[in-house]
C-alpha cells in the first residue's frame, strides 16, 4: 500500500513514517503541504493520505477538500492527525469527508486502531 | 507667527519707543504690557494646538483595537504558551531518559549472558567439556533464547517511546511560530507609536469575527475556550461516532 504523509515538521513526517513502517506499510512518501501533496496525490496511485491540518500555504483541511473535489481522487481514504482539538474543527473535518481523526499527541497504538478501522470498512 | 501678528509688534514696539522718547513712564508700562500680552498669547495658541493634537493621537491610539488585544489578551498567552513548551520539551527529555533507563538493562543483560554462554559455546567446540555440563550448556540456550526474543520486544518498544517522545517539536513549534508572529505585532504597534509623535493615526478597523475553524496549532488547557476543546482522542472518538462514523 503507497502511503503520503503530509506535514510542514518533518520530525512529525519522520514519526508517522516509522511508526507505519512498524505496522507493516513501507512505501510510504512525504510532501511538507497541500500546495505539493495535491499534484503528488493525483499523479502517484496512493492508496492512502495521511496529513496534518496546520501547514502553512494549503492546509490540511484544504487538502482533503481538494481531495474530495477531485473526480480520480475522492475515494482516497484520509486520516488528519493534527494538534487542532476543537469541536468546531472535528465537525468540519468530518463534513468534508475524513476517514480518521486523530489529536496530538497521540500513541502508536491510536494510529494503529485508527489505520485498521479505515481499512476493515473498506 | 503670522505677519499680522508680527506687524502687530512692530506697532507696539514704535510706541514703546516714542513713549520713552518722551520720557512718558505710563505710556512706557502700558506699551510693555500690551506686547508682553501678546506674545504670551501666541505661545499659548500653539501650546493650545500641541495638547489638542496630542489628546487626539493619544484618543485614536486608544481605539486601535489590536493593542489591547496585544496588551489585555495575546501578550499574557504568549507567557502561558510559551510555559507550555517549556512542559512539553521537559516531557519529551523525561520519556526519552525513561525509555532509555528501561531499555539500557535489558540489553546489558542480554550482552553479558551472551558472553557467558559464547564461552562455554568455546570451551564444547574445543571439546573442553563434560556430558552433564554439556546438559547444563543446551539448557541454558533453551532458556536464552526466549530471553533474546522478549528483550527485543522490549527494546523495540522503548525505542517506538523514544520516536514517539519526538512529536514535541511539531507541536512546540507550532507554539513559537505563533509567539513569533505576535513578537512582530508588537513590533509593529511601536513602530506606530514611534508616528504618533507627530501623525495622526488611521482609525482602527472594524475587529474582524474570529474564524471557529481556522487553524491554531495545539490549544491549550486554561488558556482556549474549554468547551470548544476536545479532552483527548476518546473525546474526538465520541464526537465522530455522534456524527455517524
Amino acid at each position: 500500500m503507497k502511503i503520503l504523509v503530509v506535514d510542514d515538521f518533518s520530525t512529525m513526517r519522520r514519526i508517522i513514517k516509522n511508526l507505519l513502517r512498524d505496522l507493516g506499510f513501507n512505501n510510504t512518501q512525504e510532501a511538507d503541504d497541500g500546495i505539493t501533496a495535491l499534484p503528488m496525490l493525483q499523479g502517484g496511485n496512493f492508496d492512502f493520505l495521511v496529513t496534518d491540518w496546520n501547514m502553512p500555504g494549503m492546509t490540511g483541511i484544504d487538502l482533503l477538500k481538494a481531495v474530495r473535489a477531485d473526480d480520480k481522487l475522492d475515494g482516497l481514504p484520509v486520516l488528519m492527525v493534527t494538534a487542532e482539538s476543537k469541536r468546531e474543527q472535528i465537525v468540519e473535518a468530518a463534513q468534508a469527508g475524513v476517514n480518521g481523526y486523530i489529536v496530538k499527541p497521540f500513541t502508536a497504538t491510536t494510529l494503529s486502531e485508527k489505520i485498521e478501522k479505515i481499512f476493515e470498512r473498506g | 507667527m503670522t505677519s499680522e501678528q508680527n506687524q502687530e509688534t512692530l506697532t507696539r514696539a514704535h510706541e514703546l519707543i516714542t513713549a520713552l522718547e518722551k520720557g512718558n513712564n505710563d505710556a512706557v508700562s502700558e506699551s510693555l504690557d500690551a506686547l508682553t500680552r501678546q506674545h504670551e498669547s501666541v505661545l499659548f495658541q500653539e501650546l493650545g494646538k500641541m495638547t489638542r493634537e496630542l489628546h487626539e493621537s493619544i484618543n485614536n491610539f486608544k481605539l486601535d483595537a489590536r493593542i489591547t488585544d496585544l496588551t489585555e489578551t495575546d501578550i499574557p498567552d504568549a507567557k502561558e504558551r510559551l510555559n507550555y513548551v517549556i512542559t512539553m520539551t521537559e516531557d519529551s527529555a523525561n520519556k526519552t531518559m525513561d525509555a532509555v533507563d528501561a531499555a539500557l538493562p535489558v540489553s546489558e543483560s542480554i550482552k553479558n549472558r551472551a558472553n557467558e554462554l559464547h564461552a562455554e559455546w568455546k570451551r564444547f567446540r574445543e571439546r573442553d567439556m563434560s556430558a552433564d555440563q554439556f546438559r547444563q550448556l543446551s539448557k541454558d540456550l533453551d532458556n536464552f533464547f526466549p530471553m533474546i526474543g522478549e528483550g527485543s520486544v522490549t527494546v523495540h518498544d522503548n525505542l517506538t517511546k523514544i520516536l514517539m517522545a519526538q512529536d514535541f517539536q511539531d507541536l512546540t513549534g507550532q507554539i513559537i511560530r505563533r509567539v513569533i508572529t505576535l513578537v512582530q505585532d508588537v513590533e509593529n504597534s511601536l513602530v506606530e507609536l514611534i508616528k504618533i509623535a507627530g501623525k495622526r493615526i488611521a482609525p482602527a478597523e472594524p475587529e474582524k469575527e474570529k474564524d471557529k475553524i481556522k487553524a491554531e496549532g495545539p490549544q491549550i488547557k486554561g488558556l482556549d475556550d474549554a468547551n470548544d476543546i476536545v479532552s483527548g482522542q476518546d473525546d474526538v472518538d465520541d464526537l465522530l461516532s455522534s456524527l455517524g462514523f
